[in-house]
């Protein structure tokens, strides 16, 4: 297993490389520099300045050039925020995503297996609906609505917890943002779970345990739950690494210093560093999040072996 | 077929797939009144600013940010404000005013004879109209005015810059439904285009075309549609495009499958056999057969292109004022709610409930087209 994951991750560089590469080329050829929007800069300073970070070079050497930055870990000056090197902002700011994206994928997973079961012990009776009328809610309710109206409700009207901000990090101003990440995932966690939950139930082992005299609670857990949370662990690859890496709207409607922003912002003002640095964030954390459900995947179901 | 045979034919005469799928579908009471309730949004946000008796880019000064209500505006306590306001720019002084009905009765007093044209300056506040002067004092300091009130309704209230809310919310309403049927139908199109040639012609061409779509998989979506938002401009038209080209990826791969497996089926190699042109294989038997998970696809498409485009226009990045989507709406309400609530509050049920009503159409569909998988 291990040699399969090493294996794995060795190949994941040239997806990589690919990703990198697109990237690049994509975002240059988009219309625009780092410099050329602010208005009324000398023209003899925006040369300068495109000569400091090399924009003056061409293409293919910046290109090469930024590789082998990437290679020795440097990810380069962010142009827009001056004082600051890409690498620094996201070791300001990706804890801080990662802490909220790990609380909310937490709550997904726990609340959503659990309503997901429920429903399907329950299936076709008012649990069962109230489960399914929730996850219908939770995964059509655009986050950009919710976020506003918890606000409304919990932060103006109840005065509960603060309307935004991080404080530092305390308890309060966390929750709006954990709660608001984690309602489309608990949705789509339980549709996932009630279903496969379902299909479980009725297969023949489950039978075979329940003809065997086992307690209802062992065979829901030991053996109808063991393989009906599969779909649910290939769900959670994709979703753990996009709550990771921070979410636009989140942050930016409740004022969270993450790296949720970071992307559009750097794209719009050109920040071409910043935005090759989330590219490769967000890539890096996709390839190894599905890394890791396929190694689960085998630790769950030994009919899956990584040889 | 003989005509005497054909009676009798006719009463066991088998239905077509769509014709099933039809009476499934009716029969689905969700599917049914989501699919009513869609029809009635769509016909309130193409007709309904025209009976509202506001135009969405009228700005009435006198209403910033108005609460929603049945009645009709001036309310008493906001005659005083705008007769301030009305008679403040003609530099006199309102001493005394009463109300007749729909008609006010307002004394004005100034240190300077008054001009009688001074109800123009009435005129052209919002709140009243067709003033004429009823009595001028003898050394004309002061005179005597009667207006009509300009009784207006705002159902949803009015937003920060005192625009009816209504009005706006069902122009905004234009605006989402389009984007996401145009860019639902573009996604289609190239996704099942696509799909089709790579499933049908299979092979090395397949391989080709399905790594490029690989490609553009792996790259993170919100980039792919920023850079595009980028490259366009933010141009309204465009917009569609934008979105489009960037949700066709799914549609290409579903397709594509269906088409490897109807290039095997004997009525295409008879087709073949016929020497029917690629193109015309492809036009004629590949993509009709591929229309069944295609129209269930592009339902659960449209919510999905509608929230994408409200949540670009939600950043910023889509459509520009003075016209307004949904989701332009929802970000403009999101920054007033300790204010005004109703801005957001109302803009949001338009949005939740159009997107519940489509994923409700679209499970129905899916449930009519495809009865295996219930």
């Amino acid at each position: 297993m291990i040699s399969y994951a090493l294996r794995r991750l060795v190949t994941a560089v040239p997806t990589l490389f690919v990703i990198i590469t697109i990237s690049f080329f994509l975002m240059r050829l988009a219309p625009g520099g780092p410099f050329s929007q602010e208005r009324g800069l000398n023209p003899t300073v925006k040369e300068n300045l495109d000569r400091l970070y090399r924009l003056d070079e061409p293409l293919w050497r910046q290109y090469l050039d930024y590789l082998g930055n990437l290679a020795r870990g440097d990810f380069g000056p962010s142009y827009n925020l001056p004082d600051f090197t890409v690498a620094d902002l996201f070791r300001v700011g990706l804890p801080v995503s990662v802490e909220l994206g790990a609380a909310a994928l937490t709550l997904a997973l726990l609340l959503g297996t659990l309503l997901g079961v429920v429903a399907a012990l329950r299936q076709n009776r008012p649990t069962d609906y109230a489960v399914t009328a929730l996850a219908t809610a939770g995964s059509t309710i655009p986050t950009f609505v919710v976020a506003p109206l918890y606000q409304l409700v919990f932060a103006l009207t109840l005065a509960w917890v603060p309307v935004a901000g991080w404080g530092g990090g305390a308890l309060v101003n966390k929750i709006g943002p954990v709660v608001v990440l984690a309602l489309p995932q608990i949705a789509i966690v339980a549709r996932l779970m009630r279903a496969s939950m379902i299909e479980a139930l009725t297969s023949h082992h489950v039978r075979t345990a329940r003809a065997l005299g086992l307690s209802d609670l062992t065979v829901i857990v030991r053996h109808a739950l063991r393989g009906a949370v599969l779909p649910v662990v290939s769900y959670a690859g994709p979703a753990a690494a996009a709550l990771l890496t921070g979410s636009v709207v989140v942050e930016s409607v409740f004022a969270i210093p993450g790296v949720g922003r970071y992307f559009v912002d750097a794209a719009l003002n050109r920040d071409y560093t910043l935005v090759m640095g989330t590219v490769v964030v967000i890539a890096v954390f996709v390839i190894v999040f599905n890394l890791v459900v396929d190694l689960l995947y085998a630790v769950i179901d030994p009919r899956v072996r990584h040889d | 077929m003989t005509e005497a045979a054909a009676p009798l034919h006719a009463a066991e005469a088998g239905r077509s797939l769509w014709a099933d799928a039809w009476r499934r579908l009716k029969a689905n009471r969700a599917a049914v009144v989501s699919a009513v309730y869609l029809v009635l949004m769509a016909l309130a946000c193409v007709f309904g600013p025209l009976f509202t008796g506001h135009a969405f880019t009228t700005i009435y000064p006198d209403y910033v940010r108005t609460p929603p209500s049945f009645a009709a505006h001036p309310f008493p306590e906001e005659i005083d404000g705008a007769l301030a306001e009305a008679l403040r720019r003609a530099r006199v002084e309102p001493t005394a005013w009463k109300q007749h009905g729909g008609r006010i009765e307002v004394t004005v007093a100034s240190t300077r004879p008054i001009d009688p044209r001074i109800g123009r300056y009435l005129d052209r506040s919002s709140s009243f109209e067709g003033a004429q002067v009823i009595s001028i004092a003898p050394d004309g300091l002061s005179l005597t005015l009667s207006a009509e009130l300009e009784r207006q309704r705002f159902l949803f209230g009015t937003d920060n810059t005192g625009r009816d809310l209504l009005t706006r919310t069902l122009v905004a309403g234009r605006v989402s439904l389009a984007i996401g049927l145009l860019a639902g139908f573009v996604a289609v199109t190239i996704g099942v285009l696509y799909g089709a040639a790579a499933g049908y012609f299979g092979g090395r061409v397949d391989e080709a075309m399905m790594r490029f779509v690989d490609v553009l998989y792996s790259l993170p979506f919100i980039f792919l549609v920023i850079m595009l938002v980028v490259f366009l401009g933010r141009n309204f038209m465009l917009m569609f495009l934008a979105v489009g080209a960037v949700l066709w990826l799914d549609m290409a791969r579903i397709v594509r499958g269906q088409a490897l497996a109807i290039r095997r089926q004997e009525y295409v190699q008879a087709a073949q056999a016929l020497g029917v042109s690629p193109f015309g294989i492809l036009w004629r038997h590949v993509i009709p057969n591929t229309l069944g998970p295609v129209a269930v696809y592009m339902t659960l498409l449209v919510p999905q292109v509608i929230i994408l485009e409200s949540f670009l226009s939600y950043l910023g990045l889509g459509v520009q004022e003075p016209l307004s989507s949904w989701g332009v709406l929802i970000a403009q309400g999101a920054k007033n709610i300790p204010s005004a609530n109703w801005l957001l509050i109302f803009p949001s049920i338009f949005l939740t409930s159009t997107l519940f009503a489509l994923n409700f159409l679209g499970d129905g569909l899916r449930d009519a087209l495809d009865p295996r998988d219930r």
